[in-house]
């Protein structure tokens, strides 16, 4: 049975048709953590986070702690933050962004006076249209309460939060190309090294990125203490976090739930979560982290929702992404929806990213669309072994992002796990499931 | 230069199991590159900062991770460095990107311009497998497409590499170039609103590692299988960037820019490049225009040239000089056209045989051969490296481009600082640090300023419009010049030539006494009229930059000596006279009361007056040296016969000296760069026996290697007979030799005229004109070669918005400029960059109306006998 006992942080406000408004944020709580925040010394609450070891919820998990130590000493350094959450399937800062907003307002200015920054940039996808709308209606609500802007609540330190709307681009989500686009210019990710953000981000200062769940889990971590947090979870994996859950389950959605306590199964399952398979189906397969991760089958249900114990099947909890296919569901198809998408959003730079996705999108459509061969299996795991080396995991890379190495993932696990079924396709000649 | 290598720090590394050296900083692919491990690559360019795209040069360097695979071309030596170039997986990641690389792009190599020189192509001949696994269709675009006047792109040919559009915003500055879209669907795109009108755009055809981007003019014109090759030097300019010249058979094809280290890194600009149709010339144009090509002698008879024979047409020219009543009735102009063997054997046809010192290469719009060699010189790499660098000369980016490119790359790196001393902007002023915009008659006011104290402000305030900058301004040009000028090079020229030399010569000589450690680049632009005047040339010099006995008349005064009937006969040297002297009513006055022998390879409208037309071999076709604005003489080769009955100049020079008795002891170009060798130090011999990076004129710590040929970076240039055989400064005999004349070299003291010309202010009426110049001048190169003739700017009076609205005028309407000669309805723009108080017109651009007897609009308002031209502007 799923574990459910652990307390809301960053969803606590789920059950208020208004939880994006700034009376009920006020009613709720909001912003003492800020206020506490600012009466403790900047290190403090840096202190703080770094005890809560909280990982970065973007999808690489890498400890905001940490990232925050690594930041190069410079007279000028920003705060950018990532909500340029666009892959399919992935839905958790959208609905942090729509439903929490002020909290988002208040978890940033929270980082950032830790930080010291006094510049801070919140980067939202241009398609979460009532996002931006409600997340800017936000930080103007800040500013009139005192909030944000010059001498917050009077304690002298000051903080301007610009949102700014992406024009349409995955790849501007990979922190390198947002800080591109942020500064004007095509989205393409800059090559590491040099370009560490800690060390030459935004207009070449210094910068931290964080993604929006990272920075919605300040106020808790400041009210209740870093300890509290890191009493949550397990091992490296510790507080709650956001799982979008989507695919053939009767129950879609976002659900916050304590760290490694619960496993995939609980969560497909647990008629308090997903309720299980639509048409009580079985399960063929789930994505576990992100349409970019290797998939699992179903004996792997009993896994727990941790970013080592998934990593240790060869896998990742990445965004925390979770797409679940049936035994209708044509692994083909999915595979080849998932490398169109990658294909469309390779920014164009690296010659395996564009090419190779395209290719592979071309042969996974004749695939399932007619026009498949035997020996185009062949080809896909040759052609994804050029764009990934050995296609291992965690991958190697050809390529200066990590959206190259993503794609050969869908195509590498499906041919892996169900290779049977593109033979069907080459003998159906298209889709046996049409 | 030695001490810098040396304190250098070194690492040591492994590549592929052997320890080699390389210099801390230096990318990967370099440092293999110099112990002969090629790694292969597309979108990598030496001259270029890497970006590390295409992938290709994916090699495994052992790291905290174990092995992965890094861009050898963005990732930076390091000490114990363990790299392999050649496993298993680097071989495997590098087919593959290959494979990828040619999975979109077409079959197509054998109409492809590029086929046969092509990187890709070569590399897939190498590594490739011989068969495609991509059954798919290719990607598709409507092709090819002009992204600019000069420029096709063939996006299905494509391979996304970025050359060309890192050369056009990272080198060139002219941005009009970018990616659009993304995934496999990306594509260079030209801006929407702004066309890539770039003077550098032929560069991102010669990089282009396919045939994506095609020259209009090469277009369809050969296969590079026939193309013959030599190594020469470009002189449509004096900035002597070294080109590969090939033909097919003997109809010349392309010019492409050779990586020279000391000079043009590869670039040239469109120009240069272009104009090989203007040596062809047109047939049918008429004798009065500079795109016909000359190739036969012609004598005047009955009032109309006719062709004649060489014997006739020397017969009649000698009758002609011996006709003067004396020697210096007789004078030469021009020269700037000639090799320096061809100026030498005339100069020598002057003063030794007819005894005249009445020669100038120069139009009266240069600069005092005096002045400029007396002037410590630097190099181009010493400009480009110059901790400041002091402009005070016209828009380089127009009149001398590939030093423009030069220059640039320091002030865009933030090594260099500028301080531009402007009349009307330039393609550099964005970039200078302090701006500090000169009215005509004000440059050695402003020189004063800095170089002393702000005394000279309150004269400048003095304008009716006011001053142009503040004392802020010149304490940071002061700043950034130094005590002594110790690391600065001061870029020096005629940023106006509607103004007389006098303020600007004044200026040079107050920086040079006043900075004693900086060094000079004097920007005389004209193909080789630097080689012209070290080869005596001039009134006042011998060859070798000494003083001749007697001094003569230099341009202007031979125009006036002619219309007072002093000089009876003008020799024109390769340059049309009224192309060329900017006060067009004084030289037509002149050409009308004078005998006119033209020597030339070109049509042009002083042959109207001429009386002899001797025609001469031009650049392509002959050989010789050159010499260009930092004094290197480098060789210019022939590539092919030249057409009809023309002549070398070395042999019309002694042929005509023949007429006169006379043996000028020089028979051949080679025989007569010898012998100025021998008698001047001057190293013609040596450059044309060395080829290559040339000789600095006195410099031979100014010696540079040249740089191994990249194929992958420059294609169509055949290496065999260029690599590997880089000049060995100690190797050239005669160098020590070539500072021979240094004991009678002019000094500052030996220059004449007022060090602070009185200039008085103008009145709030008068505006002053400015005429500065455009890259498509109008001249033979561009008239000549029809990709270019379009691009030739109309004219147009550039007036500042300020000016422009007091007098209730809008950009782009039309307004009547008047001087002392006459006026002339004129279309105006609005230009920020021109001062208060000015107005500002090229030089060389046609005028729709019809002024007073030139086509060139602002020569015939310009009065050579004034320091300033005073104008004023009503509306209509």
């Amino acid at each position: 049975m799923a574990v459910l006992t652990a307390p809301k942080i960053v969803s606590s406000r789920s059950e208020y048709t208004d939880s994006h408004s700034m009376s009920r944020y006020l009613a709720t709580d909001g912003f003492t953590a800020l206020r506490k925040a600012l009466s403790m010394h900047p290190e403090a609450v840096a202190t703080e986070v770094d005890s809560a070891s909280l990982l970065g919820r973007g999808g690489a998990g890498f400890p905001a702690g940490r990232k925050w130590s690594m930041l190069r000493k410079a007279p000028v350094s920003y705060l950018v933050v990532n909500g340029d959450e666009s892959e399919p399937a992935t839905f958790k800062d959208h609905y942090l962004i729509e439903r929490e907003p002020h909290q988002l307002v208040e978890g940033v200015t929270i980082a950032a006076y830790a930080l010291q920054v006094s510049q801070a940039f919140i980067y939202i996808r241009g398609e979460f249209a009532l996002g931006l709308e409600r997340l800017q209606q936000a930080v103007n609500d800040a500013y009139e309460h005192g909030a944000l802007g010059s001498d917050i609540f009077g304690s002298g330190f000051s903080l301007d939060i610009i949102v700014h709307p992406g024009a349409g681009a995955y790849i501007c989500g990979e922190e390198t190309a947002l800080i591109e686009a942020l500064e004007g210019k095509r989205g393409f990710p800059r090559i590491k090294p040099p370009y560490f953000p800690a060390a030459i981000g935004l207009y070449g200062q210094p910068t931290v990125v964080n993604n929006v769940e990272t920075m919605a889990n300040m106020p808790w971590i400041v009210n209740n203490g870093g300890a509290a947090f890191a009493a949550l979870g397990q091992g490296r994996s510790t507080g709650t976090r956001l799982f979008a859950l989507s695919g053939r389950v009767k129950n879609p959605g976002v659900y916050e739930l304590e760290m490694v306590k619960n496993t995939f199964r609980d969560i497909i399952f647990d008629p308090a979560l997903g309720g299980g398979i639509i048409g009580d189906k079985k399960i063929k397969a789930f994505i576990p982290g992100g349409v970019s991760a290797p998939w699992f089958t179903p004996e792997q249900l009993d896994i727990p929702l941790g970013l080592d114990e998934v990593a240790e099947q060869a896998s990742m909890l990445g965004s925390g992404s979770i797409v679940v296919l049936d035994e209708d569901s044509c692994v083909v198809r999915a595979a080849w929806r998932i490398t169109k998408f990658f294909s469309r959003e390779s920014c164009g730079q690296c010659t395996p990213c564009r090419e190779g996705s395209g290719w592979l999108e071309r042969i996974m459509y004749r695939m399932e669309h007619g026009g498949g061969r035997r020996e185009d299996l062949d080809l896909l795991l040759d052609l994804c072994d050029n764009i990934a080396p050995g296609l291992s995991w965690p991958p190697q890379q050809t390529t200066i992002c990590v959206l190259g190495p993503s794609i050969p993932s869908s195509i590498h696990s499906a041919i892996t796990n169900f290779r049977d079924d593109f033979i069907a396709h080459v003998d159906h000649n298209g889709c046996p499931h049409d | 230069m030695t001490d810098a290598l040396e304190t250098r720090t070194t690492v040591t590394l492994t590549v592929n199991g052997r320890e080699v050296t390389a210099t801390k900083g230096e990318m990967l692919i370099a440092a293999a590159d110099r112990v002969g491990t090629y790694i292969p690559r597309f979108c990598y360019h030496p001259r270029m900062e890497p970006v590390g795209v295409c992938r290709m040069c994916l090699v495994e360097v052992d790291g905290p991770r174990g092995a992965t695979l890094q861009p050898a071309c963005y990732i930076q030596v390091g000490e114990g460095m363990v790299v392999n170039t050649e496993s298993e997986k680097v071989k495997k990641a590098q087919d593959g990107v290959l494979e990828f690389l040619l999975a979109n792009h077409p079959l197509d190599c054998p109409v492809c311009d590029k086929g046969g020189e092509c990187p890709l192509q070569d590399q897939t001949l190498a590594h490739g497998s011989g068969e495609t696994r991509f059954i798919e269709e290719k990607r598709h675009f409507p092709k090819p497409i002009e992204i600019g006047e000069l420029v096709l792109l063939d996006r299905e040919r494509c391979i996304q590499c970025s050359r060309c559009t890192r050369f056009a915003s990272e080198v060139a500055g002219d941005a009009q170039i970018d990616f659009a879209g993304r995934g496999d669907n990306i594509e260079v795109a030209p801006s929407p609103t702004e066309p890539f009108d770039s003077v550098f755009s032929g560069n991102t055809v010669q990089i282009c590692p396919v045939g994506a981007l095609t020259a209009k003019p090469y277009r369809f014109t050969a296969r590079p299988w026939d193309l013959e090759q030599v190594e020469s030097t470009c002189t449509t300019c004096a900035v002597g960037c070294r080109v590969a010249v090939q033909s097919s058979s003997n109809r010349l094809t392309r010019v492409l820019g050779m990586d020279s280290e000391a000079v043009n890194h590869g670039w040239l600009c469109d120009k240069g490049r272009f104009t090989i149709d203007s040596v062809v010339g047109i047939d049918e144009a008429p004798l009065t225009d500079s795109a016909r090509r000359i190739m036969e002698p012609m004598i005047r008879r009955n009032g109309e040239l006719e062709a004649a024979t060489w014997g006739e047409a020397l017969r009649e020219a000698a009758r002609i000089i011996s006709s003067a009543t004396t020697p210096s009735a007789v004078g030469a102009i021009g020269g700037a056209a000639l090799t320096n063997e061809g100026a030498f054997a005339w100069q020598r046809f002057f003063r030794g045989v007819v005894g005249t010192d009445s020669i100038d290469a120069q139009y009266g719009d240069g600069l005092d051969p005096v002045l400029v060699a007396a002037l410590p010189r630097a190099t181009i790499n010493e400009a480009a490296e110059a901790c400041t660098v002091v402009l005070l000369t016209g828009d380089l980016r127009e009149e001398l481009p590939v030093l423009f490119l030069r220059l640039r790359e320091g002030l865009v790196k933030g090594t260099t600082n500028a301080v531009e001393m402007s009349a009307s902007g330039s393609a550099l002023s964005a970039l200078s640090r302090v701006k500090l915009p000169i009215r005509p008659g004000e440059a050695h006011l402003v020189a004063q300023a800095i170089a002393t104290d702000d005394a000279p402000l309150a004269t400048l305030a003095s304008h009716p419009h006011g001053g142009l900058f503040t004392s802020a301004d010149l304490v940071e040009a002061r700043r950034l010049i130094g005590d002594d000028g110790s690391g600065v090079v001061f870029v020096v020229g005629r940023p106006n030539v509607a103004e007389s030399a006098a303020p600007i010569e004044a200026a040079i000589r107050i920086f040079a006494e006043r900075f004693p450690q900086a060094k000079f680049l004097p920007t005389l632009r004209r193909g080789n009229v630097n080689g012209a005047l070290d080869m005596g040339l001039t009134p006042n010099l011998a060859p070798g930059q000494q003083f001749a006995p007697t001094a003569g008349r230099s341009t202007l005064e031979q125009l006036r000596a002619a219309t007072t009937g002093e000089q009876s006969v003008i020799v024109s040297l390769g340059g049309d006279i009224l192309e060329n002297v900017v006060d067009t009513p004084l030289a037509s006055a002149a050409l009308k009361a004078a005998s006119l022998i033209a020597v030339t390879g070109h049509g042009g409208p002083s042959l109207a007056f001429a009386d002899v037309v001797f025609p001469t071999t031009v650049m392509h076709e002959r050989l010789g040296t050159v010499t260009n604005i930092e004094g290197r003489v480098s060789l210019l080769a022939p590539k092919v016969t030249p057409p009809g009955s023309t002549w070398p100049d070395v042999a019309i020079a002694s042929e005509l000296a023949e007429e006169f008795g006379q043996n000028l002891g020089l028979s051949d170009p080679e025989e007569t760069a010898n012998v100025i060798e021998a008698t001047t130090g001057y190293p013609c011999g040596s450059a044309m026996r060395s080829a290559m990076e040339g000789v600095v004129v006195g410099r031979i710590d100014a010696q540079t290697e040249r740089r191994l040929l990249d194929p992958m970076a420059f294609p169509g240039i055949r290496s065999a007979d260029l690599v590997g055989i880089a000049p060995r400064a100690g190797s050239i005999a005669s160098s020590d030799a070539s500072v021979a004349g240094v004991a009678s070299r002019p000094a500052l003291s030996n220059v004449a005229g007022d060090i602070n010309p009185v200039i008085p202010m103008p009145d709030t009426y008068s505006l002053r004109l400015v005429v500065d110049r455009t890259i498509y001048d109008n001249g033979a190169a561009v008239r000549g070669t029809e990709a270019l003739r379009a691009l030739a700017p109309t004219s147009v009076l550039r007036v500042n918005p300020h000016d422009l609205t007091r007098i209730g005028v809008t950009s782009g309407g039309a307004v009547r400029l008047t001087s002392a000669r006459g006026s002339e309805v004129i279309a105006v723009v609005a230009e920020a960059a021109v001062p208060r108080g000015c107005v500002a017109l090229r030089h060389g651009t046609l005028v729709t109306t019809n002024a007073s007897d030139s086509a060139n609009v602002g020569n015939w308002i310009v009065d050579s006998e004034q320091v300033v031209v005073e104008v004023r502007m009503e509306s209509l």
